[in-house]
C-alpha cells in the first residue's frame, strides 16, 4: 500500500474508534460532522454536518453570539464608543486590549478600545428593567467624549427582561441628533455559535452605519478588505503593500478601521473578503445595494498574497497598475524566498493540524504548504457548510431554527447611490476569461484526499487526534494551548497569535516561516522528558538499596 | 445630574456606568474553586460563551489548560428552561471525564428565566441512585453554586461555591463513624495564588496536625508537564477531606470580608460545632502574626523556629529598607480582602496608601482600611464599587509614587507614568504571576523587595550621575 491507502485505511477506522465512545445519539450527529475528504471532478466533496448545535457538555471551542458581534467584528473598530449592556461578566471578558491593533490617524484622535463601558447590571434592573440605566450610561459616553458614534451590545438578560436596546437608541438618538447610535441583538444564546453575532453586527452596519457619507478617499484605485481583523497588525502590512502597487485601501472592516471609513465604505470599487464565515453578508449586501462587485482574497500566505494582488489590480484592469503589482511582488519575494527556502529546508514534510476560526484553518494552510509541510487534519469552529465545501453549496444548505432566529435582511437597489462598477458585458467578458467573483471554493477543495475534516471539535477528539498522528505543530486557540502542550506538542494561537505577528502579506509570511520553524525546532518541548525517563534500569539501580 | 437619575449603591461612585471594571463575574470565582478540588469539573449551566469567556481569561493568568462545560443553551433554551440541557450535560460530562465531582454554576442567563437548579439536581441524583442501584457504575457527587453576574463580583461566586462544597459533602464521611480520627484542621484559603497555596501547606505542615486546605489549585492550575494524557490535571482538595471537616480541631478563613450567608466556617460552627476563626490574608508582619497564633491556638503546637528566622529575616529587611519606603503614597486596588491585607503591609513599611479601591459593593470596606490606616497622616481616599477610569479622575490629584494590584491597573500606570507593581489577579502581561508569592512571612518579604526595588529603581533612573549604589 502506499502512503495515501494507508492513510485512507488509518482515517477509517481512527474515525470509527473515535466515534465508538459516543452515546449513540451523539455518535449520530459526530460521524456527519467528521469527514475524510476526497475531491472528485467538478470539486465535488463529501458533505459535512456544520453550523450545528454543540450537544451540551462536550467541551467546546466555541463562543457565543455577543462574542461574535461586539468581540471579533465591531471590538476593533477604534471609535465607535461601545457599550455592553448588561450584567458585568461579558464587558470585561470582551475588554479590547488584547489582539486586534489599531492606529488611530493623530495621537489625539479618538480610540475607545481600551475603554470598556459597561451598565454592569443588578439585581433590581434585571427585577424593573435595564433600559433607564443605558439611557443614563450613553448620557454618560456623550459628556465624556461625544462620539461620532455608539453601538450597544445585549448579553444574554437584556432580551428576556424586556430591554429593547433597538428602541433606547433610537430615543438616545433623537436626543443627541449628531450621534448614530445603534443596538445589536446579540444576546449570548442565540444561534449556535458567535458565527450568528458575526451575522447581527453585519446586519446592523449595513443598515445603520455604511452609505451615510459618499465622500470617497482620495486614489484611483479604491476597494475596501472585510473580514481583516488586524489582528497583530495584519491589516498594516496589506495597507503597507497595496500602497505601493498604487491601490487606495479605503476600509478594513473592521481592524484598524474608523467610523467614517464604514460610513463612506460604498463609495470604493471593490470589496475584497478575507474571512468569509465572518463577513460574506455584508459584501452580498453591497453588491446588491450599491453594485459593488467582491470576489475572496486571501493575504495569508506570501504566494497567496501575490495572487490576491494580481487579481485585484487585473480587476480594475490598468496596464501601469498590474505592471507596478509585479515590481512590488518581485521586490517583496527576493526576502521572503531567503527565509522560504532556509527553513523549507527543515521543515519539509513535517505535519500539522489546524481547528481554528471560520477561516483560517483554511488560509493558514497556505504558509504550511509553502514550507512544504503537511496539515493532515483541519476543521473550523464556527464556519457552515460553505465555508468546508464551498459557496455551490449555498442552494441545499438547510435552514435550520437556529439560523431562521438571526434576521435575513431584504436588500434592494439603492435608488440613489447604485453604480455599476462594470458594465453587463465587461463582467461576462471577464467571467468567460476565468475570472472569478463572489466565490469561495472552501477549505476541503484544496486539501489532500483522505485528510480529515472535523467540525467543532471538541477536548476528546484532539486527544485522540494527538494519540493517534502525534503531529509536529497544531494550530488552535488558547483554551487548546496548554493541554496540547503540557503534552510536548507546540500550539500555535491563531486567534490571538499569541501576541505575535503580523503574519499576512510578506513580511507576514517571514514572520511565521521563523515562528514556525521555532516552535518545531524548540529544544524546550524535547526537555519534557528527563533522562532517566528514557532508561528505566537508571531508575531502578537507584533505587536498590543492598 | 446624569447619576443621581439611577440609584447607585455606592457613595463613591460619580458615574452609573462601569468604565473598566475592577471585577470579573460571580461564576468566574466559582470555577477557581471547583477546579480546586481533586477531581471535579466546573459546569456553567447558561450559554457556551461564558464557559469559553471564563476559561480564555483564567488560561491568560494561570498558563494553564482550565476545562469548564457549558449546558449551552440555545434561544429555545432560554424560553423553555434548561433542564434537558443540564440533565445532557451532567452525563455527558461524566461519561468524558469520569470526574469524581461536578460543580454547576449558574449564571445570569439561568437565574433570569428562574431555573431551579437545586430541584434539578436533587431529582438528577435521585434518578441516579436507581440507576447506580441496578448496577450502574459510581457517578460524581454534584455542588450548586448559585452565581449570577447580576449580585456581587467573582468573589461571591468564590465564596458561594466554597460554601456549596462543604455543606454539601462535610459530615458525610461514612468511615468518620468507626474509625478515631486524629486531630486535624481547616483552612479556606480565600482567592491566592498557586504558589500561595504551596506556602500554606508548608506552613500547615510544620505544625505538625493533619489538615484540609480548601480549595487547592495548587497543583491543579499549576502543572509540570504530562508524560500521558490527563483528562482533569492533578491535585486538588480530597473529597473525603472536605467530608471530614465536619470533626475539625477549628476552621481557619483568611480574609475577613465573607458575607455571612456563604461562610463555610460559620456553617461548620453552627452545625459541627467546628470552632470558626477568621484572620486577614497573612500579608504583612501584623496579619501574619494573626495567622500563626491562630494555627498554634488551634493545633496546640508551638511556631517553628524555622518560621521564626524568615520573620526575623523579614524584620531585618524592614529596618534596612525602611529608608527607600517611607512617606511614599501608593495606589492598591481588587478583591477587598487583599486589599486590606497590602494597605496593611504597606503601612508597616510607612508608605501610605492614598487612594485604596474595591470593585466589589462594601459597607464595611471604608470603616476597615481607615482602621488599618489610622496611622497614616493624610485621610486615604476609599472606594467600593471602584472602576479604574473613575480611579484614574481621582488619582490625578493625589501624586502617588506607584500602583500596586493587577495588570488591569497598567493604563492607571501608564497614565500617571508611575509603576505598577503587579500582584493579585489577574497577571496576564508578565510571566508567573500565579507563582507570585503574597503570603506568609516569606511571602510579604517578596513583596517587600518588590516594592522596594521598584523605589530603589525609580530613584536610580530619575538620577542624572548614574549611581550604583542607591
Amino acid at each position: 500500500m502506499d502512503h495515501d491507502e494507508n492513510m485512507a485505511v488509518d482515517t477509517e477506522e481512527f474515525k470509527s474508534e473515535m466515534l465508538t465512545r459516543y452515546p449513540a445519539k451523539v455518535a449520530k450527529k459526530r460521524k456527519r460532522q467528521i469527514v475524510i475528504n476526497q475531491v472528485d471532478a467538478g470539486e465535488q466533496v463529501p458533505e459535512i454536518l456544520a453550523n450545528s448545535r454543540t450537544i451540551p457538555g462536550i467541551l467546546t471551542m466555541r463562543g457565543c453570539s455577543y462574542a461574535g458581534c461586539k468581540g471579533v467584528v465591531l471590538g476593533p473598530t477604534r471609535d465607535i464608543l461601545q457599550i455592553t449592556h448588561g450584567p458585568i461578566g461579558c464587558g470585561f471578558y470582551s475588554w479590547s486590549t488584547r489582539r486586534n491593533q489599531t492606529r488611530p490617524e493623530t495621537p489625539d484622535s479618538p480610540n475607545y478600545m481600551t475603554y470598556a463601558m459597561s451598565t454592569d447590571l443588578q439585581e433590581d434592573e434585571i427585577i424593573f428593567g435595564g433600559e433607564k440605566k443605558l439611557k443614563a450610561a450613553i448620557d454618560e459616553a456623550v459628556a465624556l467624549f461625544h462620539p461620532k458614534a455608539i453601538g450597544i451590545f445585549a448579553t444574554c438578560p437584556v432580551g428576556l427582561i424586556g430591554d429593547d436596546v433597538h428602541a433606547v437608541a433610537r430615543e438616545m438618538e433623537a436626543k443627541y441628533p449628531d450621534i448614530n447610535i445603534f443596538g445589536f441583538s446579540c444576546e449570548g444564546y442565540k444561534g449556535v455559535s458567535q458565527s450568528a453575532g458575526h451575522h447581527v453586527a453585519n446586519n446592523k452596519v449595513f443598515t445603520d452605519v455604511v452609505g451615510l457619507d459618499d465622500t470617497p478617499k482620495p486614489g484611483k484605485f479604491r476597494f475596501n478588505i472585510l473580514g481583516e481583523y488586524n489582528i497583530g497588525g495584519d491589516a498594516f502590512e496589506i495597507e503597507r503593500i497595496v500602497a505601493a502597487c498604487g491601490i487606495t485601501l479605503h476600509s478594513t472592516f473592521s481592524g484598524n478601521s474608523n467610523y467614517q471609513e464604514f460610513i463612506s465604505a460604498h463609495t470604493v470599487d471593490l470589496n475584497t473578503v478575507m474571512c468569509h464565515r465572518s463577513i460574506n453578508y455584508l459584501a452580498e449586501m453591497m453588491e446588491i445595494k450599491y453594485g459593488i462587485p467582491w470576489f475572496k482574497v486571501n493575504f495569508v500566505g506570501a504566494d497567496a498574497t501575490a495572487k490576491s494582488l494580481r487579481k485585484i489590480a487585473a480587476f480594475f484592469g490598468d496596464k501601469a497598475l498590474m505592471e507596478q503589482t509585479e515590481k512590488v511582488i518581485e521586490a517583496e519575494m527576493v526576502a521572503v524566498r531567503k527565509v522560504r527556502d532556509e527553513v523549507k529546508a527543515r521543515c519539509q514534510g513535517k505535519k500539522v493540524m489546524l481547528f481554528v476560526g471560520g477561516s483560517r484553518a483554511h488560509h493558514y494552510q497556505e504558509l504550511f504548504d509553502e514550507m512544504g509541510m503537511e496539515t493532515i487534519a483541519a476543521g473550523y469552529e464556527f464556519a457552515h457548510r460553505d465555508d468546508y465545501e464551498g459557496r455551490k453549496v449555498l442552494p441545499n444548505i438547510l435552514v435550520d431554527a437556529d439560523s431562521r432566529n438571526i434576521e435575513e435582511l431584504k436588500v434592494e437597489k439603492d435608488p440613489e447611490r447604485y453604480k455599476a462598477r462594470k458594465s453587463e458585458e465587461e463582467m461576462e467578458k471577464m467571467k468567460t476569461e476565468g475570472f472569478t467573483f463572489n466565490d469561495y471554493r472552501g477549505m476541503m477543495t484544496e486539501m489532500k484526499d483522505k485528510a480529515l475534516i472535523i467540525d467543532d471539535l471538541n477536548h476528546y477528539e484532539m486527544e485522540k487526534l494527538i494519540e493517534k498522528y502525534h503531529p509536529d505543530v497544531i494550530c488552535a486557540g488558547v483554551k487548546e494551548k496548554y493541554v496540547v502542550q503540557k503534552q510536548g506538542i507546540p500550539l500555535k494561537q491563531l486567534h490571538s497569535y499569541d501576541y505575535m505577528g503580523p503574519y499576512a502579506g510578506f513580511v507576514g509570511a517571514i514572520n511565521f516561516y521563523r515562528e514556525i520553524d521555532r516552535l518545531v525546532h524548540s529544544k524546550v518541548f524535547k526537555l519534557t522528558k528527563a533522562p532517566w525517563q528514557d532508561s528505566p534500569e537508571l531508575t531502578a539501580n537507584y533505587g536498590w538499596t543492598n | 445630574m446624569i447619576a443621581e437619575a439611577i440609584k447607585t449603591k455606592s457613595p463613591s461612585r460619580s458615574y452609573t456606568s462601569t468604565r473598566n471594571a475592577c471585577k470579573l463575574c460571580a461564576p468566574f470565582g466559582a470555577c477557581i474553586v471547583f477546579r480546586g478540588i481533586s477531581g471535579c469539573i466546573p459546569l456553567i449551566h447558561g450559554s457556551q460563551g461564558c464557559s469559553t469567556y471564563i476559561r480564555r481569561y483564567g488560561i491568560s493568568h494561570f498558563r494553564e489548560p482550565i476545562d469548564i462545560a457549558s449546558s449551552n443553551f440555545t434561544e429555545s433554551t432560554a424560553i423553555f428552561g434548561g433542564r434537558d440541557n443540564l440533565e445532557l450535560a451532567l452525563s455527558n460530562v461524566t461519561r468524558q471525564y469520569k470526574p469524581e465531582a461536578i460543580g454547576v454554576t449558574s449564571t445570569c442567563l439561568s437565574e433570569t428565566i428562574g431555573e431551579n437548579v437545586p430541584m434539578y439536581i436533587a431529582q438528577y441524583e435521585k434518578d441516579r441512585s436507581e440507576r447506580e442501584k441496578n448496577g450502574g457504575s459510581k457517578e460524581p457527587a454534584l455542588f450548586y453554586a448559585s452565581t449570577p453576574s447580576y449580585r456581587g463580583t467573582h468573589m461571591d461566586g468564590f465564596h458561594e461555591a466554597i460554601y456549596s462544597v462543604v455543606s454539601k459533602l462535610a459530615g458525610t464521611s461514612v468511615a468518620s463513624e468507626n474509625v478515631e480520627e486524629p486531630k486535624h484542621l481547616n483552612l479556606i484559603s480565600g482567592f491566592v495564588s498557586s504558589e500561595d497555596l504551596r506556602e500554606l501547606h508548608k506552613i500547615l505542615s510544620s505544625f505538625e496536625m493533619p489538615y484540609t486546605l480548601l480549595p487547592d489549585y495548587s497543583e491543579s492550575l499549576d502543572g509540570g508537564s504530562w508524560e500521558e494524557y490527563q483528562k482533569l490535571p492533578k491535585g486538588g482538595t480530597p473529597l473525603e477531606s472536605i467530608r471530614r471537616m465536619s470533626s475539625a480541631v477549628g476552621t481557619i478563613t483568611l480574609g475577613e470580608s465573607i458575607p455571612r450567608e456563604h461562610d463555610a466556617s460559620a456553617w461548620l460552627e453552627s452545625n459541627f460545632g467546628v470552632k470558626a476563626a477568621r484572620v486577614p490574608m497573612p500579608i504583612g508582619i501584623e496579619n501574619t502574626d494573626a495567622f500563626f497564633s491562630q494555627l498554634t491556638e488551634f493545633t496546640g503546637r508551638p511556631i517553628s523556629q524555622k518560621w521564626m528566622d524568615v520573620r526575623g529575616r523579614l524584620i531585618d529587611a524592614y529596618i534596612d529598607g525602611h529608608k527607600y519606603c517611607f512617606g511614599k503614597k501608593a495606589i492598591v486596588y481588587g478583591e477587598e480582602d487583599f486589599v486590606l491585607a497590602i494597605c496593611s503591609f504597606l503601612s508597616e513599611l510607612g508608605i501610605e496608601p492614598v487612594l485604596v479601591a474595591t470593585g466589589a459593593v462594601s459597607d464595611s470596606f471604608k470603616s476597615r482600611i481607615l482602621s488599618i490606616l489610622k496611622k497614616n497622616r493624610s485621610e486615604p481616599l476609599v472606594m467600593d464599587d471602584a472602576d479604574f477610569v473613575t480611579m484614574l479622575e481621582k488619582a490625578k490629584d493625589l501624586s502617588p509614587d506607584f500602583v500596586m494590584g493587577s495588570s488591569k491597573g497598567f493604563y492607571l500606570a501608564k497614565n500617571l507614568e508611575i509603576p505598577l507593581i503587579r500582584c493579585g489577579f489577574p497577571i496576564h502581561d508578565r510571566m508567573g504571576g500565579h507563582r507570585i508569592l503574597h503570603l506568609g512571612y516569606r511571602g510579604t518579604l517578596n513583596l517587600f523587595d518588590l516594592v522596594c526595588n521598584t523605589l530603589m529603581q525609580i530613584k536610580q533612573s530619575s538620577s542624572k550621575i548614574g549611581y550604583t549604589y542607591i
